[in-house]
């Protein structure tokens, strides 16, 4: 036997060492420590073991350099074992329960309304409408007289108005963004005018003095009934579902004429696979643009024509959600909203 | 309104539909049924029994003791409530055993010691009405025991009909059956039982007539287009005659009197008010149509004590004023059972008259609304004949052989051009001439065609308010087409020239980022109390909150609050909404601000067993308010320690946000306890408020940075300072200090305690090198951490831990 070569040995001393102290290891801090205590390109001992073989004798190198990659290889690979281990036991002991709940974030969520006008921005974005806004505190004659509603007119009743002191008001419908889109843009207009607008009415079920609207208007060249008809029905089967019937009911705005309720019967279906027709629901009130609507607005009347058209996605999100009271989306209970929450389908 | 189903039906020849059939057709002509009531519903078990005799009831004075004759066989006992019931009286019963329409079982009782065998009824128990005085009694001749629906043609439906408002034509009988005739607009009436012919000659004048003594004048010709008025002398006055209250309870109406019935059939029948007054009440007798006197006095028939102005059209005698016009008269000269002579009024008022009075008193009254609604200024004469043919019939009398007619301005027919190539282009689809015509003659239009596709359409008097221009027109020519009949092609269309507003992609960028953060979007009305906003309401809609919000965070606290209460403790909500201020620019009624508002209170994550239960802190408020600021404002602005003005922060807890010229933008910090009311348990609320760019610029293009292709080299600093000097000063002049190679610094630790001098902290700051051109040499990061620690000292006397 040959006597063991000094270097060997301090390597084998360091091997026995350092798997040692990898079993102690129980973190990756602690086991990072150990590779770099060991296998460190500059400060590692096993480096350290290796500057020394400069001054040995060149006939026994090649043996104390394998010995030396031996050492390496299989402190590397115990290293790596023990990392797997610890990974997959992370703080649990030896054998992980893959039953227990996952670590989750909150998820919080756009409000139901929001929502449902974030669908109708959508489809209507898909037919070629941009949003417009407009101030909520406004002029009466943005609100009335320029959509041809005079103030001694019973037109003027329906939407009992809320004034401010010092002048001007709360605007009733969106319709004034109509008005100031015209005066600012040249047709054609493809816009929807979303935003809040405030009644007298007091709070029940179906009625809130502020709620949210989302109006439309289309002005051009050679806009006509039927084109008001087709992007309304489509809109409206494209929001409420295949199967949709739709319905348009001649009315009366002051700001449309010809004037028209649209309405929409729905099939539902139910949890048991079987389908239900719903009853006529009232879902839209429009029109074609009324000249003198054009005409205040500076729109020659005569070239151009057009439709608008306006909707309650409060009320749609009642039809939607199966909600009964409006006064639900003013709670702002968490419970409620997070039913609605962005993790949700 | 309401209608009678049997009424409107029999005045269409021909017209053979359920009621359902007619609400679906008023629907399509866009007058939607809102509500139907039948009354034979529930009534099956009434029938009609008199009573024999009405005799004392033993034991109580207010009952009274009924032996009725309801063709059962024998005489029944019925004990009787009601204080008009008498012997020989007809009356709708109900026998034991029956049902009345809202449930009530009709059973055998013993009433204080006497038995009652049914029940006697009064308008109210059988759902016509709701007077529950007395009985309804009926006047005709009826065989006891014959149902009451068939003795009464009650087979028939409530139904109300809802007329947009530009069509006071409809609000009639007459007016919906036309709408449902074909022929030539005329509605022919069913005569009137037992009514003599109407003779009567008009005596026309524009200002003064006088008839049988009567001096009938007019001091507002501009208020008032036109006045009849007849004289019927010598009339009995009572209760109407059971065909006529029938008619009326159909449409809701209480029967009074046969004058005053008689007045509001014709306003049901053909949309027309008409006023009957006492004539002997009536001083001179004169009879003047003229403005109010500036703060005259006058009782109207509701009771009410009310005062006039001059801007109010008044009806008046000699001395004072019995009649606002068009809206309600007064107590004194109003028809009652002592009247013998009347003067009917049937007149036309402008419809923007009536309507201010009737606001400016606050008086609804069925007259009014049809006047400011428009009533058709060449219905009067008619109108006025058929009431006197009513009066006539069922209150007798005579009628003077003139008719006093004032008649300022008489209407003139309108004529409108219609171009059907403009029918085409709006409308969509072709319409030949005779088809315009066939569509627009049965409404009472008049066309005349020339060869060039022109018509000249004749518009008669009653659509004169709300067809005045060719576009009325069209819609007509569209609505008796069928809307449903109109094909929906959906064709190319030229986009619009309008951007899409880029706050409305900011706010969406926000929602998304805050639902991401865990954040629920709450949506709040921007009603508030007083202290809260400066933006006041004429007529809010309560005084406990008069005024629009200044802020949001108050209204979010609320919800917050009431989340709490529910026992929902974390609690994350945001709103976007406007802010209102009294700061008008230009003619803006107010100024308002789009802005961002967040709540949060309860626990950082959900609860997992793997980690404890950390509560939301200053830390996670000031993170999500700079990442918000980020989002909206970028880089100028910036969040530092200092009070939000309207924050109800808690001092030395709250951040503001200031934009690069220095203006605060909001901010936000600990919500201040006292301004919460919360339970117990409840820990730290934290809020912010932004002010948001109005029209923010969302075109911000990323040019992307190569990625650095040297190494970084890092150092660690700790630095021991007073705890009154801010780390964000430390960190300033550190970065100063630091040359152009430092990358980042970032704050790792920061400690005070054990170790330290009292009265100073730790901050550890972690240094981050790094050149673009080369790998920088320990050498030159030591000199740098030099140059750092150097500064530090000189300018902040401060000591570097461990350098």
């Amino acid at each position: 036997m040959t006597d063991v070569n000094p270097l060997v040995a301090e390597l084998r001393s360091l091997e026995a060492e350092a798997l040692a102290e990898l079993e102690r290891a129980d973190d990756a801090l602690a086991l990072d420590g150990v590779r770099i205590r060991y296998l460190g390109r500059k400060e590692g001992r096993i480096s350290l073991v290796l500057r020394k073989l400069g001054q040995m004798d060149p006939a026994l190198r090649p043996a104390v350099g394998a010995e030396a990659n031996r050492v390496k290889e299989a402190l590397q690979s115990a290293l790596e074992g023990r990392t797997a281990a610890l990974e997959a036991g992370a703080g649990t002991g030896s054998t992980t329960d893959l039953t227990l709940p996952g670590r989750r974030q909150w998820v919080g969520g756009r409000h139901p309304v929001t929502r449902v006008m974030d669908e109708i921005f959508r489809i209507f974005g898909d037919l070629g409408f941009t949003r417009a806004r407009g101030p909520e505190a406004e002029t009466e004659w943005y609100n009335f007289e320029a959509l041809n509603t005079p103030l001694d007119h019973p037109a003027a009743d329906e939407q009992d108005t809320l004034y401010l002191q010092g002048g001007g008001l709360l605007r009733s419908h969106t319709s004034p963004v109509q008005v100031r889109t015209l005066q600012a843009f040249e047709p054609p207009i493809r816009i929807l005018a979303p935003g809040w607008v405030y009644r007298r009415d007091t709070y029940d079920a179906t009625h809130t003095p502020a709620f949210l609207q989302v109006e439309g208007l289309v002005v051009d060249e050679g806009i006509s009934f039927v084109d008001f008809k087709a992007t309304l029905a489509e809109f409206a089967r494209r929001l409420w579902g295949p199967g949709t019937t739709v319905r348009f009911r001649p009315s009366f705005f002051p700001f449309t004429e010809p004037s028209a309720e649209v309405d929409v019967k729905r099939v539902i279906t139910l949890p048991d696979g079987s389908t239900h027709e719903t009853d006529w629901l009232e879902i839209m009130g429009a029109g074609m643009v009324d000249p003198n609507v054009l005409d205040a607005a500076g729109v020659d009347p005569e070239r151009y024509t057009g439709f608008a058209f306006g909707m309650g996605p409060g009320r749609i999100a009642m039809l939607k959600y199966g909600v009964t009271d409006l006064r639900t989306f003013f709670e702002n209970d968490i419970r409620f909203l997070r039913q609605f929450s962005e993790d949700s389908p | 309104m309401n209608i009678s189903y049997r009424w409107l039906t029999e005045l269409v020849p021909g017209l053979t539909v359920s009621p359902e059939e007619l609400a679906e057709r008023l629907a399509l002509l866009g007058f939607p049924v809102e509500e139907a009531f039948s009354f034979t519903q529930g009534l099956g078990d009434l029938i009609v029994a008199r009573v024999v005799e009405a005799g004392p009831h033993p034991n109580a004075d207010r009952l009274t003791l009924c032996r009725v004759d309801a063709a059962s066989g024998e005489e029944l006992q019925v004990v009787c409530g009601a204080p008009n019931v008498r012997t020989g009286g007809v009356y709708p019963f109900i026998p034991v055993g029956g049902v009345l329409p809202d449930g009530m079982k009709i059973r055998k009782a013993k009433i204080r010691g006497e038995h009652s065998n049914g029940m006697l009824c009064s308008p109210r128990e059988i759902g016509l009405g709701t007077d529950h005085s007395g009985l309804l009694e009926l006047t005709g001749d009826y065989e006891p025991g014959t149902s009451f629906v068939t003795a009464l043609g009650l087979d028939d439906t409530r139904m109300d009909v809802e007329v947009t408002a530009n069509r006071g034509d409809l609000l009639s009988h007459v007016g919906l059956a036309r709408e449902l005739m074909a022929g030539d607009g005329g509605v022919e009436l069913p005569p009137i039982p037992g009514a003599p012919e109407v003779d009567v000659r008009l005596v026309s004048d524009p200002e003064r007539v006088q008839v049988d003594g009567i001096v009938v004048r007019t001091e507002a010709p501009g208020l008032s287009r036109r006045f009849l008025g007849a004289v019927v002398r010598g009339v009995r006055v009572g209760p109407s005659p059971d065909w006529l209250q029938m008619r009326l309870r159909a449409v809701g109406l209480r029967p009074i009197n046969n004058v005053v019935d008689a007045t509001n059939y014709v306003l049901a029948e053909l949309g027309q008010p008409l006023h009957a007054y006492d004539l002997q009440r009536l001083e001179g007798p004169e009879v003047v149509v003229r403005r109010a006197r500036q703060g005259e006095p006058v009782e109207t028939l509701d009771g009410e004590d009310r005062k006039l102005d001059e801007s109010m059209l008044v009806i008046s005698d000699a001395a004072k004023t019995v009649n606002v016009a068009g809206i309600m008269g007064d107590e004194t000269s109003s028809v009652t059972t002592d009247t013998v002579d009347v003067f009917l009024e049937c007149a036309h008022f402008e419809p923007a008259s009536v309507r201010a009075t009737k606001k400016a008193l606050g008086i609804p009254s069925d007259a009014a609304y049809r006047f400011e609604r428009f009533v058709d200024p060449g219905g009067q004469e008619r109108a006025l004949r058929r009431c006197l043919e009513i009066i006539l019939s069922t209150a007798g009398g005579t009628l003077h052989p003139q008719v006093a007619d004032v008649h300022p301005r008489p209407w003139k027919p309108a004529s409108v051009k219609l171009r059907l190539g403009r029918v085409e282009h709006l409308l969509g689809i072709p319409f030949e001439a005779s088809a315009v015509q066939d569509l627009l003659i049965p409404l009472g239009f008049r066309c005349t065609s020339d060869p060039v596709g022109t018509m000249e359409v004749e518009v008669p008097s009653w659509r004169g308010a709300d067809v005045t221009r060719e576009v009325d027109l069209i819609e007509e020519v569209a609505r008796r087409h069928g809307f449903h009949r109109f094909p929906e092609d959906l064709k190319p269309f030229r986009p619009g020239t309008v951007p899409d507003h880029p706050l409305f992609i900011l706010e969406d960028r926000l929602r998304d980022h805050l639902c991401a953060a865990g954040f629920f979007e709450a949506q709040t009305p921007a009603f508030v109390p007083a202290p809260e906003g400066e933006v006041r309401l004429l007529n809010p809609l309560s005084q406990e909150e008069p005024v629009l919000r200044r802020e949001l965070v108050p209204s979010l606290l609320r919800r917050l609050e009431y989340n709490l209460a529910r026992g929902n403790r974390d609690v994350r909500l945001f709103e976007l909404a406007t802010s209102f201020h009294r700061r008008p620019v230009d003619d803006a009624p107010a100024f308002e601000e789009p802005r961002v508002a967040v709540v949060a209170t309860g626990r950082r994550a959900p609860a997992h067993w793997s980690r404890g239960e950390e509560a939301l802190d200053i830390w996670d408020l000031k993170g999500l308010l700079e990442s918000v600021v980020e989002l909206t404002w970028g880089g100028p602005a910036q969040v530092r320690p200092g009070e939000v003005e309207g924050f109800p922060g808690v001092p030395g807890a709250t951040l503001q946000v200031v934009s690069g010229e220095d203006r605060v933008l909001g901010g936000g910090g600990v919500v201040s306890p006292g301004a919460l009311d919360v339970p117990p348990w409840a820990g730290q609320v934290l809020a912010l408020e932004l002010t948001l760019p109005s029209d923010p610029r969302m075109d911000s293009t990323v040019v992307a940075r190569a990625l650095p292709s040297f190494p970084a080299v890092e150092r660690d600093l700790a630095v021991v300072v007073p705890v009154e000097t801010a780390a964000a000063a430390v960190e300033a002049v550190a970065r100063d200090a630091a040359g152009d190679d430092l990358e980042s610094i970032q704050i790792f630790d920061v400690y005070e305690g054990e170790g330290l001098p009292v009265g100073t902290r730790s901050l550890a700051f972690r240094f981050r090198f790094r050149s673009p051109e080369r790998t920088l040499t320990d050498d030159e990061v030591d000199r740098a951490t030099r140059r750092i620690t150097n500064r530090l000292g000189e300018e902040l006397g401060v000591h570097v831990r461990g350098a």
